[in-house]
């Protein structure tokens, strides 16, 4: 439970200031005593905690695999669109058996096929998995990054101007924040696509992926609103902001320069927890069927077909959830190590 | 209280209409309706004007509106009988009245909802107390690695797990259904404890984490050493001083989480293939059945909304430095 009050105040405005910094550089020559930005001190705890490194790395070795795909399945000479089971180009090696099910052990792994292959149709399970994280990271990257972006205006202007438009920009957060959200995810998806495409035709997938940006994006910025407003809030009073003022800064002068920095904490605390649930939410709606539908492979898609298989063919759940847990844990362990390493104070 | 319960209804009203009306512009602005698809691939104009005029989709869209939010109201009439006051109006696609649909479904949601939300406080909080008291012993991480794992579980992950085992392979419980409680409490509970544990379990990690982290952080506050200081014992500290503090917090989260729980419930039911309300919900969305998803999302933001009103009269109950007003 941390207030983004609370973790502002481990990085002094001034030390930010560029006059401050040349003169902690004359000190450094003289005395060797390292003026450190709060960024720097910021990394500095950073380093020392061992989960929050360790999780980092996995975090990042997810962002490569994702990114790598085409590459990792060039090795396992797979791909994730062909039938395995049914093209004939592979009858000479049979992946499924008579029922539709998989041959050989925990769900057909083999040397050709890693992590098996999914019933009925015989895709290759290890080339769906790393395509269908790239899909789910780096649409969530995007929603994320934008809504990240919506949230930090509308907090911003309603924390600055306050009066009136923060008045009304809190009722508009508010109004937004009682839909009831899944049940809004589930019911504009089909409404959104139709904005693009004729609902009788095909709906390409790059369609499908902007509805899904929309409707994440629609419901998704509040919560960054609220923070980087109640912190912008407590700011706006604080002595220095107040200096700019009577020095005749300009809004946005004060804004980019005196208050931007001070909430660069909060928002990348924010920024960590919110990434996977946002994948979360992206997994859902095609877990529900009303986000990416076959063919395009997708980690939440992974999560639909394995239910369905998971009483004849339960192994072919086991990688895909097996490595949403391992992100979302590690995910999570980063969030905490990076709350601690900006403020201090708080003990776990 | 009365004049902010006054005050909360009429603004959770006007929210409810505005939510109304963001619902209906959203689904009529989109270029395809329910005549449309109702009517097929190679359809004639005068066929598409009869199904629109049987659904009274042909009548101006503002007037569609109001004869929808009045008719929450006061009733409506269709062709084919009268609709009580709280009127949804009529499914396109299967033609009955949804709110009675909506009373069908719902109590399934609700179930699986209240199960989870009773748990979770309970066994979440007082876990979570436990970790805090006994810092730092085998019970504390325990319980400390237990909560970081299992709030990492995804419902749609760990429920078919759990079916695999005690449905599938073991045959020890039968396949998660639905018995109306007022019929057969047992029953009831019997069909749904697999549903409700599996909910509760992620939400009881994430609530013991909270618990926790709240519990600690009270104990470290100045009012709380000063007790222990002049000679309180310390469990006397611990429950009157550091634990009624704590809950705040996870009442005001428990008010952030409210449509996350009842998401939970929807999640929660697709996984296990119940009729609850987020089946609904994607029947009416697939279908372009207006009328339907109307009365889904209302009656999802009523339940919200009313929730919500409940949660902070408890807030001002714990912390009595919050004041109605």
């Amino acid at each position: 439970m941390t207030s983004p009050t609370k973790a502002e105040g481990s990085g002094s405005t001034v030390a930010l200031d560029p006059e401050l910094e040349v003169t902690s550089e004359v000190t450094k020559g003289t005395k060797k005593l390292e003026g450190r930005s709060p960024g720097q001190l910021m990394w500095q705890r950073f380093k020392r905690d061992r989960t929050g490194m360790f999780c980092a790395g996995v975090v990042i070795f997810y962002f490569v695999v994702a990114l790598c795909a085409p590459l990792l399945t060039s090795i396992s000479g797979t791909n994730p669109y062909t039938l395995y089971g049914q093209d004939p180009t592979y009858a000479d090696r049979p992946v499924l058996d008579d029922f539709g099910l998989p041959l050989g052990y925990f769900g057909g792994v083999s040397a050709d096929h890693w992590f098996g292959v999914e019933p009925q149709y015989g895709r290759d399970l290890f080339a769906m998995l790393v395509y269908g994280m790239r899909t789910s990271l780096f649409m969530a990257l995007g929603v994320t990054t934008l809504l990240m972006l919506t949230g930090i205006i509308i907090g911003m202007v309603g924390g600055y101007f306050g009066g009136r438009t923060d008045y009304w920009l809190g009722r508009v957060t508010d109004f937004f924040l009682s839909f009831p959200q899944q049940l809004f995810f589930i019911a504009f998806m089909p409404v959104v696509t139709a904005f693009f495409v004729d609902p009788r035709e095909e709906t390409p997938t790059y369609f499908r992926a902007l509805a899904i940006l929309i409707v994440l994006w629609l419901l998704g910025w509040m919560g960054m609103a609220r923070i980087v407003r109640s912190t912008v809030l407590s700011l706006r009073e604080r002595e220095f902001v107040e200096a700019a003022k009577v020095a005749g800064a300009s809004p946005g002068r004060i804004v980019r320069k005196e208050i931007l920095p001070n909430i660069v904490s909060p928002i990348l605390i924010q920024f960590t927890y919110q990434l996977p649930s946002t994948i979360l939410s992206i997994a859902f709606l095609s877990f529900a069927g009303v986000g990416f539908v076959e063919p395009t492979p997708d980690w939440g898609r992974l999560f639909a077909a394995g239910a369905k298989y998971a009483e004849q063919n339960p192994a072919f759940m086991f990688f895909p959830g097996v490595a949403l847990v391992i992100f979302i844990l590690c995910f999570n362990l980063l969030g905490d190590s990076v709350r601690d390493a900006f403020d201090p104070k708080s003990g776990r | 209280m009365l004049q902010f319960i006054i005050r909360r209804t009429v603004g959770a009203i006007v929210t409810l209409f505005l939510i109304g009306a963001a619902t209906f512009f959203l689904f009529v602005a989109a270029p395809s309706d329910y005549a449309s698809l109702a009517c097929g691939r190679d359809c004639s104009p005068a066929r598409l004007e009869d199904i629109r005029e049987a659904l009274g989709l042909n009548l101006p869209i503002a007037q569609q509106f109001w004869d929808f939010m009045s008719g929450i109201v006061t009733g409506r009439d269709f062709p084919d009988g009268h609709c009580a006051a709280p009127c949804l109006g009529q499914s396109f696609y299967s033609g009955d009245m949804v709110f009675d649909t909506i009373m069908d479904r719902f109590p399934l949601t609700l179930s699986l909802t209240a199960g989870a939300m009773i748990v979770f406080l309970t066994v979440g909080i007082g876990a979570g107390m436990i970790s805090a008291y006994r810092r730092g012993s085998a019970i504390d991480k325990a319980a400390t690695g237990a909560s970081m794992v299992l709030s990492s579980m995804q419902i749609y992950f760990l429920g078919p797990i759990v079916l695999l085992i005690f449905v599938y392979s073991t045959g020890w419980v039968e396949d998660p259904k639905y018995v109306p409680f007022t019929e057969d409490p047992f029953g009831w509970l019997a069909g749904l404890w697999i549903p409700m544990a599996v909910m509760a379990t992620i939400f009881t990690a994430q609530y013991t984490r909270m618990a926790r982290a709240s519990l600690i952080e009270q104990l470290a506050e100045e009012h709380v050493r000063t007790a222990r200081a002049k000679g309180m014992p310390k469990k006397y500290v611990f429950f009157r001083y550091a634990w009624r503090g704590s809950l705040i917090p996870i009442v005001t989260v428990l008010g952030i989480d409210l449509s996350a729980l009842l998401g939970g419930g929807v999640v929660t039911e697709i996984t296990f293939s119940l009729q609850g309300i987020g089946r609904l919900a994607v029947q009416g969305a697939t279908t372009k059945d207006l009328p339907l998803t109307m009365g889904v999302m209302l009656f999802g933001a009523f339940f919200i909304l009313l929730l919500n009103i409940l949660v902070d009269i408890v807030y001002a109950w714990i912390d009595p430095r919050v004041r109605l007003s």
